[in-house]
């Protein structure tokens, strides 16, 4: 475990250095073939909230967690395919925008989430109805929703209302710049959650499903 | 001093870090106009002097410091070939992205802003209000800068791949659409345009790190700033600019607007005498203010920025948004020119 702690600050310095290399090897020489589960919680994700933490507070950049998120994605994806059954046993998750179409928020929460091991269905732009019977069809337990116009974060009100009238219990999850910039309006949209930053996705999914990582 | 100078003349105090007779105040009014003419932000955008009206008698009614003949981040999209898309309460969106593959910037030529219909309107509301304000209150041309547009022109995750990963077609991209920034620049000063606006928040520290910023945004600002004929204010669009400030001074920037996630008294100390501060009312969150929010967030605005001049009070985007209410962009003019006399 101490060792974890030691390799996770190294993969993250690989990380924000942009090393893809040295980031993959450091994960290859750990992976034993039924370890990918140990090695994502406790080498990747530490290093990936720990950069998503520095973004909230101004000390990293975007960029940097957007190419650190996509590095994780492929490291992920070599050692936990995204067919594997494991992946099957967690909560069933989809992203979405609602019709917005800056994509980069989205892109980032579903890169995090997949280097978590999950396997999630992207919604893409869809709009609100359209998406309500999706998440019915693919029995989705938590949305995450991410949107970049403020008019598309109150489009989270239309879709929680159109939840409700058909006894959707999806449980919504809310992030992007509007909600970055006002700290009640997940709540004013009926969100069940919000989250600052991509990399805290996770968490949030784990205490709305009471899952246990 | 009394209230007395014209918006010109107060602002020209506080650039030149002299105390005026109060805070010059900047509300940055665009879809707001819509509401205003009651029309809808599609038919608003299709006639300049609808827009110049607007603006002339928004100026009357908040009393504020600043004409803004701005439409929209996409627009100049459009000249590039694009589509935007509209909404109802929202400013317009830049459609699909005019280039697919990174191949493409190599035959990528820049659009002449003469031929772009939707730029004319521009200027021609530029040239309006120009003709009504003359040299009373300043008029604040926009431009997308060099750096910043090719999200809008191939997407944000492509653009970082593109930055990162390919220095040479990056380097490509950037002179033709400098060439483009500054042409647009330039006509709008022609037109009228007492300032530009460099709407530049890829650059921000919010978007990518110091370093990078400094190989990258920092170089095309300088060179592009350089040939713009007139003052030129950094936008970060809400972004961050603290660690950056100095950079940002050597660009030629005369201003810089900071965001609400800074501490507005900390830029400003670390923008003593080198550039003013414009800033940094949060507009997301004003469109919950009350009357007596509004009246505490100025007062503190003014408390961390005021002295000594080199500062003006705006939102910390550029833009104020639709929903926000008439009674708070009320309540903030009141309230400047109750707490921000200068003895
Ligand atoms: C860079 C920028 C620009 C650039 C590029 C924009 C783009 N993406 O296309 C340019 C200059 C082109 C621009 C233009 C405009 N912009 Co702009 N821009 C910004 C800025 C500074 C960053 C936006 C960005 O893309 N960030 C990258 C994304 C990925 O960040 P993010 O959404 O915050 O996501 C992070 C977290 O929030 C979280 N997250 C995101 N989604 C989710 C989802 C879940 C479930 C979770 C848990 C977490 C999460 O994870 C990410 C990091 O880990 C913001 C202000 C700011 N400080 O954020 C304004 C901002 C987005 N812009 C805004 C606006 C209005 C515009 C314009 C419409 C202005 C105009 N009138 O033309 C245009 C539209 C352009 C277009 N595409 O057509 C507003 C939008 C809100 C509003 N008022 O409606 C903002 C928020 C500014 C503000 N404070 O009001 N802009």
């Amino acid at each position: 475990m101490v060792l974890y702690t030691t390799l996770s600050s190294q993969f993250k310095q690989y990380l924000l250095s942009l090393n893809k290399v040295a980031a993959k090897r450091l994960i290859q020489d750990e992976f034993t073939g039924d370890n990918a589960f140990q090695l994502i919680q406790q080498i990747m994700m530490p290093a990936l909230e720990n950069i998503g933490k520095e973004w909230e507070v101004g000390s990293i950049a975007l960029s940097q967690e957007y190419m650190a998120s996509n590095i994780c994605e492929e490291i992920v994806n070599s050692i936990l395919p995204p067919e594997s059954p494991k992946r099957r046993d967690m909560p069933v998750l989809g992203v979405a925008t609602l019709g917005d179409q800056h994509m980069l928020g989205k892109q980032i929460v579903a890169s995090c989430l997949k280097a978590s091991g999950f396997s999630i269905f992207d919604y893409g732009a869809i709009p609100v109805d359209e998406l309500a019977t999706n998440v019915v069809k693919d029995a989705i337990e938590v949305l995450l929703v991410s949107t970049l116009m403020l008019n598309f974060a109150y489009e989270v009100k239309s879709l929680r209302n159109c939840f409700n009238e058909t006894g959707i219990s999806t449980n919504i999850i809310v992030g992007g710049a509007p909600f970055l910039f006002d700290d009640e309006l997940w709540k004013q949209v009926g969100a069940d959650a919000m989250a600052l930053d991509a990399t805290e996705a996770l968490s949030k999914v784990y205490e709305l499903t009471g899952v246990v990582e | 001093m009394s209230d007395e100078m014209t918006s010109m003349e107060r602002v020209l105090a506080a650039l030149s870090f002299k105390e005026p007779d109060r805070v010059p105040l900047f509300h940055m009014l665009t879809i707001y106009g819509a509401k205003e003419s009651h029309v809808s932000i599609k038919e608003y955008f299709s006639k300049p002097e609808l827009v110049a009206n607007a603006q002339l008698s928004m100026q009357q009614k908040y009393k504020h410091d600043c004409l803004y003949p701005f439409y929209y981040a996409a627009l100049e999209l459009e000249a590039w070939g694009s589509e935007s898309i509209y909404f109802d309460n929202a400013p317009p969106n830049s459609g699909r992205p005019i280039i697919d593959d990174f191949g493409d910037v190599l035959s990528l030529e820049a659009p002449d802003v003469l031929e772009s219909s939707g730029m004319g309107m521009v200027l021609e509301t530029t040239r309006i209000l120009k003709e009504h304000a003359g040299e009373d209150i300043p008029i604040v041309g926009v431009v997308m800068s060099p750096f910043s547009l090719p999200v809008m022109q191939m997407g944000f995750g492509e653009y970082l791949d593109l930055i990162y990963g390919e220095p040479d077609i990056f380097s490509e991209l950037m002179k033709v659409n400098k060439k483009f920034s500054v042409q647009w620049a330039n006509l709008q000063v022609q037109a009228g345009a007492t300032v530009i606006c460099y709407f530049d928040p890829v650059s921000s520290s919010t978007i990518i790190p110091p370093e990078l910023y400094r190989k990258t945004g920092f170089k095309v600002a300088q060179k592009t700033i350089s040939e713009i004929k007139a003052p030129v204010a950094t936008h970060m669009a809400s972004g961050r600019c603290l660690p950056i400030i100095d950079d940002i001074a050597e660009t030629g920037s005369a201003v810089v607007c900071t965001s609400v996630l800074e501490d507005l008294a900390e830029v400003k100390s670390a923008c003593a005498g080198k550039m003013s501060v414009l800033g940094n009312l949060n507009g997301i969150e004003m469109i919950r203010w009350t009357q007596q929010d509004a009246e505490s967030k100025v007062k503190d605005a003014i408390e961390k920025a005021a002295k000594g001049g080199g500062y003006i009070m705006s939102d910390n985007h550029g833009e104020i948004p639709y929903q926000v209410s008439e009674d708070v962009l009320l309540s903030i003019s009141n309230s400047v020119r109750k707490f921000g006399k200068y003895l």
